[in-house]
C-alpha cells in the first residue's frame, strides 16, 4: 500500500489538499500542524497520538520514511506513464535547436494525444475560478490566498474586482495508478532491444 | 444476492451490475496497465500475455489481490504482447467456436503452420480456449471480490453473455470456462438479446411507445472481431407488448479490426518509408482514431497521422502521413458497408485444397451482405433496428444500414437509442437477471436453431458410398429453459462397451420440423457439428458388446446449454451424450 499512498499523498500536497489520515503516521513530528490545512478542522489534534495506538510489535513492518523519498516514487511513476503514453520525456529532452516547426509539429501532435489521454484517464480538472477569462470578475470577501492569486495592490477590504486572467485549475479526482511493490520506478522507460529473428 | 452481468467479448470483456432496487450500471475493472502499475479501466482486453520471466518479471505483473504472477491478462497484456506475439493469446472467444480445433487442448498462442513461433516458444505456457476464458472470467470475478469484499462473486448470480450463434459445444465450454473461474452459478445469455435488455433498461416504459405489435427489430452487434444480427419480434400478447428473439445468423469473423487494418494498409502505401511491426501497430491504432473521426458527423476532410520513430530522439524522425475522408468512406463504408440488394448473397471464396488451420475468418468482408443473406433467410423485413458494438459508433456507418434497410423493405426504418455500445451487453445482462427475478419484460425465445442426431439407414453396404445419413429432431427450435423434450420410441441402441458416437447437425431456418421428425441429413438449412457420444460400462447384466435399446431425451437447462440424454428402454440407466471436442477433419 505504500508507494500507491505516496502517490496519493504527492498529489494532495501538489494540489494543496488534505493528506490522507493513513499518510500522516509517515510524518516527522511537527510537519503534520504545518502540512494539514487549517480547514482540516479537529483532524490535527487527533492524528499526532494515533502512532501511540498501534499495537508495538507492527513498528518495525513500516518504518518511517523520509516524505522526499514517497515525492519520488509518485512522481517517477507519473513521469513514466507520460513517456510510455506521450513520449515526453524524449520531447522535452530532444533538442529543437535548428529543427523545423513542421518536424516539431509533427512530433507535437502525437506527445500532445498521449500525454492528454494520461491527463484525461487519471485526472479530472475544472478551472478555480468560474467566468471567463479576459472579463472582469469579484473576488469575494473571505477568499482562500492560495487559490486566487491577485496581481497588483489590493487596496481596502475584499471584494475585490478585477480581470480574470487565468482562471486556474483544480484537480478534483485523482484516479492514479495503483503502484506494485519491487518494481524499480527510477527506469522511467526500459531499454529496448530487438531480437534477430 | 446481487446480479453480476459479464459480456466475455472476443476483444474486450466487459462487467456490470444489478440488484433488487439497483438499476444495472456498469463497474471498471482493476488490472495491470503498465509495468507495476495497476488502474481501473472501463473493460477488460480480452488478450492473456504468457511470458517468461526475462521477457516480463513477474513483480510487473502482480495485482492488489495476487503476489507476483507469471501471466497477464487485460491492458498490459495486449500492449506488451504486441512485442511479444508468441507469448499473447488473442481472441480466445473464436477458438472457442472452432470445431476444426480441440477446443481443451493447449493449443493457444495458436502455432498454426508458423514453423518458427514453435521455436519461439521454447516449450513457453499454451493455454486451451477454454482456459483462456476462464482466466478472462477468473481476473472479473477476482476485481469484483476485492471490491466487495463481503459479496464474494460466487455466492452472487451471474450471467455470461454468448454470441447467439453459439453452438451447444460452445455453450457449454464457456459455462466449463465459468465454473474453472470461480463463478458457481452460472446463466447464459446471447449477447444481441442482453443488447435488447439494456434498451430496455435505458428506457424503461417508454419502450412500449417505440415499438407497436407486428414490429421487427434487428440488432445488429458489429464489434472488433465479430459480427452477429439477430431478430426479435414484438407480437401482442393479451392486450401487452410480447417479445420474441426469432432468428438468429452465424457467427461472422468480421469486426471493427478488419476496418482498421484495411485502412491502414492504404495508408502505410503512401507512404516512403518501411515501417517495423510496431510501427505499423501504432498505425493501426492510429488509423482507428481517425476511422472514429472521419465517419463522424462533420468530419474533416482528412485527418493527420503521426507515427513517432522509435529511438529516444523524436524530432526530425516522426512519419508523417494523412487519411483523406475520401478515402476512408470508399474503404469502409463502401468497402464494408456496400449498397446491395435485398436479394445479396456473401461471397464464398473455394478454399484452398490445404488450408492453414486457423480461425474461419469470413471472406467476403461486406457486412452488408451478410446482413442481407441474414434477413433473406428468414424472409421478414426488419421495421426497427438496434446498433450495437464499438463499431457502430460511427455514424456513416450506421447511416448506410439505416438506408440499406430502408430501401430493401421500401419504407423507412426506425432506430432505437440503445446504451452505451461498448457496454451493453454486460449492462442488458446484469439487467436480464432483474427480469428473470419479475422486474420487466423478458424476451422469449428459446433455442436459436433445431437439433438432429445423425442416423445411418439400414442399407446394404455399396463399396465406395457412405450410407445415407437421415437427421432425428431430437429438439426444435424455440425450446425454451428448463424444457425437456422426450422423444417416441425409435431403433436407438448403445452399445456396451464401446463409445457410441452419433452425428449432430443443427439448422437456423426449419422451425416446422417438430421433436421426432425424420428428414435427410443434407437438407436445406442442416449443418454438421461436432458428433456426441457415450460410453456404456459393462454392468451387472450388461456384457460387452450388448445394445441397450434406448430412447432420446433433450433438455435446456436452466443455464441456457442443451443436453442430450439416452434412456434405457427397460428403465435401466439414463446417460448423458457428451459433446466431442476432439479435432474433426
Amino acid at each position: 500500500m505504500h508507494p500507491w499512498l505516496a502517490f496519493v499523498c504527492f498529489f494532495r500536497i501538489l494540489f494543496g489538499r488534505k493528506l490522507p489520515e493513513a499518510a500522516v503516521e509517515f510524518l516527522p513530528e511537527g510537519a503534520v500542524a504545518k502540512l494539514l490545512p487549517e480547514k482540516a478542522g479537529g483532524k490535527p489534534e487527533k492524528a499526532p497520538e494515533k502512532p501511540a495506538e498501534k499495537p508495538v510489535e507492527k513498528a518495525p513492518e513500516k518504518p518511517k520514511v523520509p516524505i522526499a523519498q514517497h515525492h519520488r516514487e509518485g512522481a517517477l511513476a507519473l513521469l513514466a506513464l507520460l513517456q510510455r503514453e506521450g513520449r515526453f520525456v524524449d520531447f522535452v529532452r530532444d533538442s529543437v535547436e535548428g529543427a523545423s516547426d513542421a518536424d516539431i509539429g509533427a512530433a507535437a501532435r502525437e506527445v500532445h494525444r498521449g500525454c492528454r489521454k494520461v491527463l484525461d484517464q487519471h485526472l479530472t480538472f475544472e478551472p478555480v475560478m468560474p467566468g471567463n477569462e479576459e472579463e472582469k470578475v469579484s473576488v469575494p470577501k473571505g477568499f482562500d490566498p492560495a487559490e486566487i492569486r491577485l496581481i497588483g495592490e489590493a487596496k481596502g477590504e475584499a471584494p475585490y474586482r478585477g480581470t480574470l486572467r487565468h482562471h486556474g485549475w483544480r484537480v478534483v479526482d485523482a484516479k492514479l495508478p495503483t503502484l506494485a511493490e519491487g518494481v524499480d520506478r527510477a527506469v522511467i522507460a526500459p531499454a529496448e532491444v530487438e531480437l534477430q529473428s | 444476492m446481487r446480479i453480476i452481468g459479464i459480456d466475455l467479448g472476443t476483444t474486450n470483456s466487459a462487467l456490470a451490475v444489478a440488484g433488487d432496487d439497483e438499476p444495472a450500471h456498469a463497474l471498471g475493472v482493476n488490472q495491470v496497465v503498465g509495468p507495476g502499475e495497476i488502474a481501473e479501466r472501463p473493460t477488460l482486453p480480452s488478450f492473456l500475455l504468457l511470458p517468461t520471466e526475462n521477457e516480463v518479471s513477474p513483480a510487473q505483473l502482480q495485482l492488489p489481490w495476487s503476489g507476483p504472477m507469471r501471466y497477464a491478462v487485460g491492458t498490459f497484456a495486449r500492449e506488451r504482447g504486441a512485442e511479444l506475439p508468441h507469448r499473447l493469446v488473442s481472441s480466445a472467444k473464436s477458438w472457442l467456436c472452432n470445431p476444426s480445433i480441440d477446443r481443451t487442448a493447449q493449443v493457444l498462442p495458436f502455432r498454426g503452420a508458423q514453423r518458427e513461433l514453435d521455436e519461439a516458444m521454447q516449450g513457453g505456457e499454451r493455454v486451451s480456449p477454454v482456459n483462456a476464458s476462464a482466466r478472462y472470467l477468473a481476473h472479473l470475478r477476482a476485481a469484483w471480490d476485492d471490491a466487495h469484499e463481503d459479496e464474494p462473486a460466487s455466492e452472487q448470480e451471474v450471467l455470461v453473455t454468448v454470441p447467439a450463434s453459439f453452438d451447444p459445444v460452445a455453450r457449454e465450454l464457456t459455462v466449463v470456462a465459468a465454473r474453472e473461474a470461480g463463478f458457481e452459478k452460472v446463466t447464459l445469455l446471447e449477447e444481441p438479446q442482453a443488447a435488447f435488455y439494456a434498451y430496455l433498461a435505458a428506457r424503461g416504459d417508454a419502450w412500449r411507445k417505440d415499438l407497436k405489435p407486428g414490429d421487427i427489430v434487428l440488432v445488429c452487434d458489429v464489434g472488433g472481431g465479430t459480427t452477429d444480427f439477430s431478430l426479435i419480434e414484438v407480437a401482442n400478447d393479451g392486450g401487452t407488448l410480447s417479445l420474441e428473439r426469432i432468428a438468429v445468423g452465424d457467427h461472422i469473423l468480421l469486426g471493427g479490426d478488419n476496418m482498421d487494418l484495411a485502412l491502414s494498409a492504404i495508408v502505410q502505401r503512401d507512404l516512403d518509408k518501411q515501417l517495423d511491426p510496431l510501427q505499423q501497430r501504432a498505425l493501426v491504432h492510429a488509423c482507428r482514431r481517425a476511422k472514429e473521426q472521419l465517419l463522424g458527423d462533420d468530419a474533416p476532410k482528412s485527418v493527420p497521422v503521426a507515427i513517432l520513430g522509435r529511438g529516444s530522439k523524436l524530432i526530425g524522425g516522426t512519419i508523417k502521413a494523412e487519411v483523406k475522408r475520401e478515402t476512408a468512406e470508399a474503404m469502409l463504408v463502401d468497402g464494408f458497408f456496400p449498397k446491395v440488394g435485398a436479394d445479396a448473397k456473401s461471397e464464398r471464396r473455394r478454399t484452398a485444397g490445404l488450408r492453414e488451420m486457423g480461425l474461419p475468418y469470413a471472406h467476403d468482408p461486406a457486412i452488408t451482405r451478410h446482413l442481407a443473406e441474414f434477413i433473406g433467410r428468414f424472409g421478414k423485413m426488419p421495421t426497427a433496428v438496434l446498433f450495437n458494438g464499438g463499431v457502430m459508433k460511427a455514424d456513416k456507418l450506421r447511416g448506410r444500414i439505416v438506408e440499406l434497410l430502408g430501401t430493401w423493405a421500401g419504407r423507412d426504418v426506425k432506430v432505437l437509442e440503445g446504451a452505451d455500445l461498448d457496454l451493453a451487453v454486460a449492462l442488458g445482462a446484469a439487467h436480464y437477471g432483474a427480469v428473470r427475478r419479475g422486474k420487466g419484460v423478458r424476451i422469449r425465445g428459446g433455442t436459436a436453431r433445431a437439433y438432429y442426431i445423425g442416423i445411418e439407414s439400414a442399407m446394404p453396404a455399396i463399396p465406395g458410398f457412405a450410407p445415407p445419413v437421415k437427421a432425428l429432431c431430437v429438439a426444435p427450435q424455440g425450446l425454451e429453459e428448463g424444457s425437456t423434450v422426450e422423444l417416441p420410441d425409435d431403433e436407438l441402441g448403445l452399445v456396451v462397451g464401446e463409445t457410441s458416437t452419433f452425428r449432430f447437425f443443427a439448422a437456423a431456418t426449419r422451425k416446422e420440423d417438430p421433436a421426432g421428425a425424420l428428414i435427410e441429413a443434407d437438407a436445406q438449412g442442416m449443418a454438421e457439428l461436432d458428433p456426441v457420444e457415450k460410453l456404456v460400462e459393462a454392468e451387472g447384466e450388461r456384457k460387452p458388446g450388448d445394445m441397450v435399446p434406448v430412447r432420446l431425451e433433450a433438455h435446456v437447462t436452466e443455464v441456457g446449454t442443451l443436453e442430450l440424454w439416452c434412456v434405457a428402454r427397460d428403465g435401466h440407466g439414463r446417460w448423458k451424450l457428451e459433446y466431442s471436442v476432439r479435432e474433426r477433419e
